[in-house]
């Protein structure tokens, strides 16, 4: 019988990692994929957001299910694979939190799901400079993949830009960023400070 | 207080759901009172508060220490809620208004209600519908770019948020009366006019701001009838080369089959399918090492389909000013290499496309000539060539080189500026076009010492001029919000004497009194819908009401 159950568990996690997937490609990576720009005017928000919050449920307890079982290896049926790193994030105040971040998800959608403050405007679609991060090891920066023209765009605009700055919803967990630190730019003080404006829209 | 305010982040972030947005509200109103007074002191307080719950109520003390963790965290959390319930009924709540719901209201709200658990946020705007330039600013075909509206109507939906739209200030209530309602009025409403040139013939029939066509194209219910002449000509000039010239560049440049699934107002696309304009110039008085748009936007004008592009080789010569500027530079240095990429990748002799761009530097407008053939309509413009003269470090301006030269087109955009508009009894510095402000705070006029105007704010463009995306005004509002919050705790807003004050039960009755048809959040998602239905049939994501009386119909219905 708890072979059945924890079988049905499988099966829902699973079924909630697809959903939660193809929400997150969809929505989190609009900004590269036309026809899924237009995804959000489509639905009223509430519905999206209510969508949104059932596979970031699922989700949850889907983390819960495997950090207590099988965290970081296969299930027997080897269909199953959840691996998670380490990601601290360094707030506005230098205060620290340490999270684990799925292979596969953004730091964007990983902050949010975590209780983070890290601003996020457009969700996601590659279309503001709010979910900026700087990595904060050059070993680290150097393991993500060149950041393209259109997040260049973007951190053009970007306040306290730095040389190892990054889109949040750009960074994508994979296993060679384990242990990743990421800042989180204390935007009021760069304001007030060099007074940098970006130029207008 | 302090003491309060961070206990309910404590008692709320463990017993509310994990992502809902009031845990977050919570999260930062605790941010905020570390930041305000120390990590330590924050946290003693803290401390002290639950061992004098413990010291009070002797009975339970015993049990308390005897019990687990879990326990006693459980039924301290309970003292929290009664605390709290009993100090936000027997408190006197914060009244705040926010004038303006563009981004800049929107994320002085945000900020505000994160910061202070007593805040009651009221934003009004003039129009029924919030978002401001969100919605009639930003291109029809930047949807991403509006998204943030998603986490704006969260705001506006917060328990201790209200929306009232169609409510003016200036005409449905004076600043003055908003002031006696409040104790604090943050005005964000932004810049509703236009910078002018001041030269001869401005005047002139087919010359436009770009504020207004984008109003019109953006379905913004003052810009209907602007109803520009697009079938008379096939030369436009676009004078100013910042993100508004290259967003109205492209509305008149891409293909409108493009344009029709975007939500750009239906009287807009109509014109724009009749239009005979081919032939767009954009307009620089400096060069390319200076030039006001960002990557993106030039990025995507440049990658129109079908339209060639001209720039002027020898314009891209730099000089050592230049270089220099290019250098500390980032966006100006990303703009320049895609103009220059732009030059040599197009072949030379073009011309294979029906449409085309010119981006044209070093030139300033002297006057708009008249039409002959149509007395009382632009015919052309006649600039004057420059050259760049070092000013400072970094910072070249453009002067006259006495060489003319004339354009000859249909119709004119200016897109050199918004301005802000002052109402009674607002200190403005007219020179400047914004409110003499510190942090934020507005201040009685622009001389020395400073004197501030007791619970009056400003944000956004009034606060600071109209550039910058909509990002800048969430750092525009944090620090506007720190200065409220300072104020607060130098006992300046609230004293404890004073009567409390009316807030938007106040405003309520004397926009009643007045007539005045309030709009609230529930009834702009009467027009939310609305929109989105006739939208639908069409294939866009949503089609404005474009006018006063179809967004009241709306709501009346």
């Amino acid at each position: 019988m708890n072979m059945l159950n924890s079988r049905l568990a499988r099966v829902g996690a699973s079924i909630a990692k697809h959903l939660y997937t193809r929400n997150y490609t969809s929505v989190y990576r609009g900004g590269y994929i036309p026809r899924a720009k237009y995804h959000h005017f489509l639905q009223p928000s509430f519905q999206r957001h209510s969508s949104t919050e059932l596979y970031k449920g699922a989700m949850i307890e889907k983390r819960n299910f495997l950090s207590t079982t099988t965290t970081n290896n296969s299930t027997e049926d080897g269909s199953e694979k959840e691996e998670t790193i380490s990601v601290t994030f360094v707030d506005k105040d230098g205060e620290e939190k340490h999270i684990k971040v799925p292979v596969g998800m953004s730091m964007l959608e990983a902050a949010h799901e975590n209780d983070i403050e890290l601003e996020g405007a457009c969700e996601g679609s590659l279309a503001c400079s709010t979910c900026h991060v700087i990595v904060m090891d050059v070993e680290h920066y150097n393991k993500l993949e060149d950041p393209t023209d259109e997040e260049n765009d973007m951190l053009d605009l970007a306040f306290g830009l730095s040389e190892t700055s990054r889109l949040g919803c750009q960074v994508i967990a994979k296993p060679e960023l384990d242990g990743i630190r990421l800042a989180i730019p204390a935007a009021t003080r760069n304001f007030a400070v060099d007074g940098y404006v970006p130029k207008p829209h | 207080m302090l003491c309060c305010t961070s206990w309910e982040y404590i008692y709320s972030s463990s017993t509310t759901p994990h992502n809902s947005p009031q845990n977050a509200f919570v999260k930062g109103n605790y941010k905020k009172a570390k930041a305000l007074h120390g990590r330590h002191q924050s946290k003693s307080n803290l401390r002290s508060c639950e061992q004098s719950l413990i010291v009070h109520i002797p009975g339970e003390a015993l049990h308390l220490q005897r019990a687990n963790k879990m326990q006693k965290l459980a039924i301290f959390r309970a003292r929290l809620w009664l605390y709290r319930s009993f100090s936000s009924l027997s408190s006197n709540p914060l009244r705040v208004c926010v004038v303006g719901s563009g981004p800049a209201g929107f994320y002085t709200a945000e900020k505000m209600l994160k910061a202070h658990q007593q805040a009651q946020v009221d934003i009004i705007d003039r129009l029924p519908t919030p978002f401001g330039l969100v919605s009639s600013g930003v291109a029809p075909d930047h949807p991403e770019t509006k998204i943030v509206i998603n986490q704006f109507s969260r705001v506006a939906q917060h328990e201790r948020c209200s929306f009232l739209g169609n409510v003016t200030l200036g005409s449905s209530i004076s600043l003055s009366e908003l002031r006696e309602l409040y104790h604090v009025v943050v005005l964000a409403y932004g810049a509703e006019s236009d910078r002018s040139l001041g030269i001869p013939g401005e005047n002139l029939k087919g010359i436009h701001s770009a504020r207004e066509f984008v109003w019109w194209y953006n379905g913004h219910p003052d810009g209907q009838n602007l109803d520009p002449d697009l079938k008379n000509t096939d030369t436009a000039v676009i004078l100013g080369q910042g993100n508004v010239a290259l967003d109205v560049a492209r509305i008149l440049l891409r293909p409108t089959a493009e344009l029709a699934t975007t939500d750009i107002a239906s009287h807009a696309l109509a014109a724009l399918e009749e239009s005979s304009i081919r032939v767009v110039y954009l307009v620089g008085r400096r060069g390319p090492a200076q030039a006001a748009c960002t990557a993106k936007e030039l990025r995507e004008v440049l990658g129109i389909r079908n339209l060639d592009i001209s720039i002027q080789e020898s314009d891209l010569l730099l000089t050592p000013a230049d270089e220099e500027e290019l250098k500390s530079n980032r966006i100006h240095r990303r703009v320049y290499e895609l103009l220059s990429k732009a030059v040599t990748s197009n072949p030379k002799d073009a011309g294979l496309n029906k449409r085309k761009l010119h981006f044209v530097f070093f030139r300033k407008p002297v006057s708009f000539l008249d039409s002959k053939d149509r007395p009382g309509h632009v015919s052309g413009v006649h600039f004057e060539k420059t050259v760049l003269e070092v000013v400072g470090p970094g910072k070249q301006i453009a002067i006259g080189a006495g060489e003319f030269e004339d354009i000859k087109c249909g119709m004119v955009l200016k897109s050199i500026g918004y301005k802000s508009v002052p109402v009674d009894g607002l200190p403005f510095d007219h020179q400047k076009g914004i409110v003499p402000n510190d942090r934020g705070r507005v201040l009685c006029d622009t001389s020395e010492p400073s004197v501030v105007e007791k619970g009056l704010y400003v944000c956004g463009w009034l606060k600071r001029g109209p550039s910058g995306i909509i990002a800048t005004n969430l750092h525009c509002a944090e620090e506007t919000v720190s200065s409220i919050l300072e104020d607060l705790d130098q006992g300046e807003l609230i004293s404890s004497s004073a009567l409390p004050k009316p807030g938007k039960d106040g405003l309520l009755q004397l926009l009643h009194d007045r007539n005045v048809r309030i709009v609230s959040f529930s009834d702009w998602e009467k027009i939310d819908s609305e929109e989105k239905r006739l939208g639908s049939s069409k294939n866009k994501p949503r089609e404005k009401l474009a006018t006063w009386e179809k967004l009241h119909k709306a709501i009346s219905e």
